[in-house]
């Protein structure tokens, strides 16, 4: 682009043209340096464009000195300055000067912002690959060196990062020089520098020869696992997994093995919540044998630690452990020693440890089969789904489908029904919602009849719940069954009940007939819509309530594509048409933009053959880009009443204490 | 406040010097942060070592108002805690009753300078004779410090923030206030852990506070926290995540003979500080000061009176509400003395091994550049000697509450209502 315009029009021409390429290229870099944040990041999202603007010469002549010494700013435009510079090498001439963007990426590894940190050292592991072997030697390697031998500790962990992309690549003495830089930041004074390499340790020992391995990393990996401070020691157990893998069986036995038993015994309780965190990478890095005789033993002390958050860490990893055992001989290993101390848990004191079991414990039946499961298992569950916390029960209603594929949900339907009831209608709003999303999949799994005679009753008290997110969820609840049973089903349980409410006193309630109408028209067809919804819908044109009919004006353009043409120009028109003189100005207007969905529909059911293609969708866009926004579905005028009502209670969930 | 002249704004709530002791930060009730520099050797002007200059200042807390508890909430500035220094910028904590920030004071000293739209002196150029573009170029300026706020960590207590305390392993810090102690890690504001609650479920049987808290300098595990009650608790993170059970208990058993109605009152701890060497802490309660070995509960290996005179006018102290005055106390560099603050400017050192102690006072009248503190004498009964000041005529107006020691030298801060003092051991 700028060729074209080049040659003809040099600094001599005529009439003084600048080149008018250049112009938008112009207010990107003087917007480097303006002073709304946005436009200062919008700058650098382009900097490519600068670039190939600029030429390779000038860009690293120029630029890239500019950019250098600009780590002044926020955040979010150094994360995306070390972003770009990662991608940048084309841009500066291609590997041969890849180099050169090493500096603007080592001033922004020092910065404190983790982020930013964390990017330039992706980038300068990006680039590192673009480096020839010499070039790698001479300019990447020193910067490793420099940055792990800096003043500041930032420096010294983004260093962490960068050894294990260098090592595979460097000459053997680097390679000895890189090993002695990494041991000794993992005796750095600073325990943030300490952490890093921690974290670091299992990648790099990955790259190097296993001689080493053995010779250095392991030394390292026990000094950093009994290191003073538990923030350090915790971050060793990760490194543990990656080591693992390296070493063989004997090694791995005597190497690392006194180190993990350690950790797992370890003071601190958040060395044991890692260690409970970590169990199934530990126990497929260390393989069944060793899993059978150290893991397991190990992770029974953690089920019964005595800190909760360990407990709840180790219960969470229940489902998982026993997966992964070797599949002959699992079943006695789980019934002998993970099932007691399991049961133990169901009646633990802290309900984030109960929680925890509750949401894992079910997957066991599909482990165990059948009859274990209705001896063993099913009286755990039986406990749980009476537990005191409402998060327990929840969580093992939730996972109801692992026991339903073993025995059959019904084994569970006796105590399964008080659980949920009780659920339905705990004080905690959150606590229903959840409880509804189950519904469908309950619905499902007990049977229609169950259904009608224990939980419909339920689904329909959601309807009149005094929180909007409830009567919103129960909505769509009903939708979701419909479709699971059908509309003979809809039409003789659910929506005599639902046009009931349309004159009930209390206006929000007949405005959840109305919502709905809307969920379930679809679902139903046009005949049960036509026939028992429309006159309801219409009869409501009437209410005294401005919200009730700006809402039938919505519901009318909801239903609209599911009518025929009769019904529109006949029933709906007209109704629309008075609500569209309604003295209520939001009346009136959705009035209006309903008549015109309508109008619209009208049109192409007149000349159906043109656009077969799509059926209702420009009806169907219309009506949702009219939708005043706002993610659930609007309850117009009294909007914030509604969210404020909800806002408060949900306030009292969040300042619950940790 | 018979404090004539002085503005409430600029009361001095709090000083700091910073791990290297180049800088010293002080907060005032105005919610502002001033920040000293120590001059560097400088062959013209010999003496310019060790002076402390304006480095930066900036306004740190706002005043706000709380509209869900119809609550004014003060920009007054309650603690500062300079973090470890990690690259080339400083950062602090600084806190008012409610909100923790971070701040970072850097230093710019390059501009860039050159534009494509315009020229040097600002007009526009015209868009359409462009010929080529000019990245810009860096150039010297003057040292410019700027102040950022880094992060806002809010919503996090109910009651008043006494205290904040950065741990030893760089990346958390703790919070205290009345009734509960958070945990913040330092890179994520929207939530922190609470790890003490001391609140009762009826407040009808609140019987005590929390008044102090703070980290072990070296232990990352371990922290302790005082209460109006006189007493101390350590706890270690290590053995359960939430801390309401302590681990040591320190408190020194009361002596019956000296018991009247103020006892409980001036037994309450207003600060407590680990040595340096992390062996030993440091508490101060109204009338004297105790350091405390940590692996010994039952009482104090030293006791230091502060102001022992004042006993006899607790009845006095306690109508002009001076008696809950909140006096805090700092060590030495090498944990051999410590030093606190009293009344009528005077400030108290003690010297641990030699078990000597001396009164100095911080005024403008007394103290001269370059010239040697006198040290001052209370009269307590009997006749009063010459250069000795009677109990009756201190001035309970002017009170050091906050002073701080230079982490590596003899170098001492002390803030006495608006004005900061800065001594130094005499060189040579």
């Amino acid at each position: 682009m700028a060729g074209a315009a080049g040659p003809g029009t040099g600094p001599g021409a005529a009439g003084g043209d600048g080149d008018d390429s250049l112009y938008p290229i112009a207010v990107l870099i003087d917007e480097l340096r303006n002073e709304d944040v946005q436009l200062r990041l919008n700058s650098i999202k382009k900097l490519s464009t600068i670039a190939l603007a600029l030429g390779v010469e000038r860009t690293r002549t120029e630029l890239l000195p500019f950019l250098t010494d600009t780590i002044y700013d926020e955040d979010e435009v150094l994360l995306a300055l070390a972003e770009q510079l990662g991608n940048f090498t084309g841009l500066v001439g291609g590997p041969d000067f890849a180099h050169c963007l090493l500096p603007p990426l080592e001033s922004l590894a020092t910065v404190e912002e983790t982020v930013v940190r964390d990017k330039a050292v992706e980038s300068l592991r990006q680039i590192s690959q673009e480096h020839t072997p010499i070039a790698l030697e001479a300019h990447f390697v020193p910067l490793v060196k420099r940055l792990a031998s800096g003043d500041w500790f930032t420096s010294r962990t983004s260093a962490c990062g960068l050894f294990s992309v260098c090592y595979p690549r460097a000459s053997n003495a680097v390679k000895a020089e890189i090993r002695q830089h990494f041991r000794s930041l993992c005796s750095d004074d600073t325990p943030m520098v300490r952490r890093a390499a921690a974290s670091k340790l299992g990648e790099f020992a990955k790259v190097l020869e296993l001689d080493s391995v053995k010779s250095e990393i392991v030394p390292l990996f026990t000094n950093l696992a009994s290191d003073e401070q538990d923030s350090v020691r915790l971050l060793a157990v990760e490194a543990c997994v990656s080591i693992a893998q390296l070493l063989s069986q004997e090694d791995l036995e005597a190497l690392v093995m006194p180190t993990l038993r350690q950790a797992a015994e370890d003071k601190s309780w958040r060395v044991r919540y890692m260690v409970a965190d970590k169990f199934s990478e530990l126990q497929k890095a260390v393989g069944p044998k060793i899993t059978l005789n150290d893991l397991i033993p190990a992770f029974q002390n953690l089920l019964k630690d005595c800190e909760a958050e360990v407990r709840a860490a180790a219960a969470h990893k229940v489902k998982e452990l026993c997966e992964n055992l070797p599949p002959e001989g699992r079943e006695t290993i789980i019934m002998n020693q993970i099932l007691p101390f399991i049961k133990e848990l169901v009646s633990d004191t802290n309900q984030h440890v109960k929680s925890a079991l509750a949401s894992v414990i079910m997957g066991l039946s599909t482990i165990l089969g059948k009859e274990n499961t209705i001896e063993h298992l099913l009286p755990l569950f039986l406990a749980q789904l009476k537990d005191e916390c409402p998060e327990v029960r929840l969580n093992i209603i939730s996972n109801l489908d692992c026991v339903n594929e073993v025995i059959g949900i019904r084994q569970l339907s006796q105590s399964l029904l008080p659980a949920i009831v009780e659920l339905a209608e705990d004080a905690k709003w959150r606590v229903r919602l959840a409880i509804i999303e189950y519904m469908p999949l309950l619905a499902g799994q007990l049977g229609v009849q169950f259904f009608d005679e224990k939980l419909n009753s339920l689904c329909m008290a959601w309807l009149v719940d005094h929180v909007y997110a409830i009567r919103e969820a129960a909505t769509n609840n009903l939708m979701k069954l419909v479709k699971k049973f059908g509309t003979e089903w809809a039409q003789n349980t659910i929506v005599p009940k639902v046009l009931v409410m349309a004159s009930d006193p209390n206006y929000l309630h007949r405005m959840t007939t109305l919502f709905c109408i809307n969920a379930l028209s679809e679902a139903c067809g046009q005949e049960i819509t036509t026939k028992q919804m429309l006159p309801i819908v219409l009869k409501m044109a009437g209410d005294q309530v401005a919200n009730v009919r700006f809402n039938v004006a919505k519901s009318l353009q909801k239903i609209g594509p599911i009518l025929d043409t009769d019904a529109l120009q006949e029933e709906v028109k007209p109704v629309l048409q008075k609500l569209g003189q309604d003295e209520d100005v939001d009346v009136k207007y959705f009035a209006q933009e309903a008549l015109s969905a309508v109008a619209q529909r009208l049109r192409k059911l007149d000349s159906p053959a043109k656009d077969g293609e799509e059926p209702s969708a420009p009806g169907a866009d219309k009506n949702h880009f009219l939708r005043p926004g706002g993610p659930g579905e609007d309850t117009g005028k009294f909007v914030p009443l509604m969210s404020r009502h909800t806002e408060s209670e949900r306030l009292g969930w969040f300042l619950r204490r940790q | 406040m018979s404090n004539s002249g002085v503005s409430l704004a600029d009361i001095i709530s709090t000083v700091e010097f910073n791990y290297s002791g180049d800088l010293l930060a002080t907060g005032d009730k105005g919610g502002r942060v001033v920040i000293f520099q120590r001059e560097q050797e400088n062959k013209s002007r010999p003496h310019s070592r060790g002076e402390y200059n304006v480095y930066s200042t900036f306004q740190s807390h706002e005043p706000e108002f709380d509209y869900l508890k119809s609550l004014e909430i003060e920009e007054k500035i309650n603690k500062i805690r300079w973090l470890p220094q990690q690259n080339a910028a400083h950062f602090l904590l600084s806190t008012n009753d409610k909100t923790i920030k971070l701040w970072k004071i850097s230093e710019r000293d390059k501009r860039a300078e050159g534009y494509n739209l315009k020229d040097e002196d600002g007009r526009l150029r015209d868009p359409f004779r462009i010929t080529a573009l000019r990245v810009p170029k860096l150039k010297p300026m003057d040292l410019m410090v700027e102040a950022s706020p880094r992060r806002i960590f809010a919503n996090a207590h109910t009651y008043h923030i006494n205290s904040i305390s950065v741990n030893s392993d760089h990346e958390t810090y703790l919070s205290a206030d009345d009734l509960r102690i958070n945990l913040w890690h330092l890179e994520i504001t929207d939530r922190s852990f609470n790890i003490v609650d001391i609140k009762p479920v009826n407040m009808e049987e609140l019987t005590e506070v929390i008044t102090a808290a703070e980290f072990h300098p070296h232990q990352c595990n371990v922290f302790v926290y005082s209460s109006s009650k006189g007493t101390v608790r350590l706890c270690d993170m290590r053995s359960s995540a939430l801390c309401d059970r302590h681990s040591k208990f320190f408190e020194e058993p009361e002596d019956p003979s000296s018991r009247s109605f103020f006892s409980e009152i001036i037994s309450s701890i207003s600060d407590v500080k680990f040595s340096h060497s992390g062996r030993y802490m440091m508490t101060r309660d109204y009338l004297s000061v105790k350091v405390w070995d940590l692996n010994m509960e039952s009482r104090p290996v030293e006791t230091h009176q502060v102001h022992e005179y004042l006993r006899s006018k607790l009845c006095s102290l306690y109508e002009n509400d001076c008696i809950f005055d909140k006096f805090e106390c700092c060590w030495s560099g090498s944990d051999s003395a410590i030093m606190t603050g009293s009344y009528n400017n005077f400030f108290r050192m003690f010297d641990r091994n030699t078990r000597r102690d001396v009164t100095l006072e911080a005024s403008r009248e007394n103290s001269k550049p370059r010239a040697s503190l006198k040290p001052r004498k209370v009269c307590t009964g009997g006749k009063r000697k010459k250069d000795e000041i009677s109990v009756d005529s201190l001035d309970f107006n002017k009170k050091i509450l906050h002073t701080a020691w230079h982490p590596a030298e003899n170098i001492i801060a002390v803030a006495a209502t608006n004005n900061l003092y800065i001594f130094q051991d005499k060189v040579n």
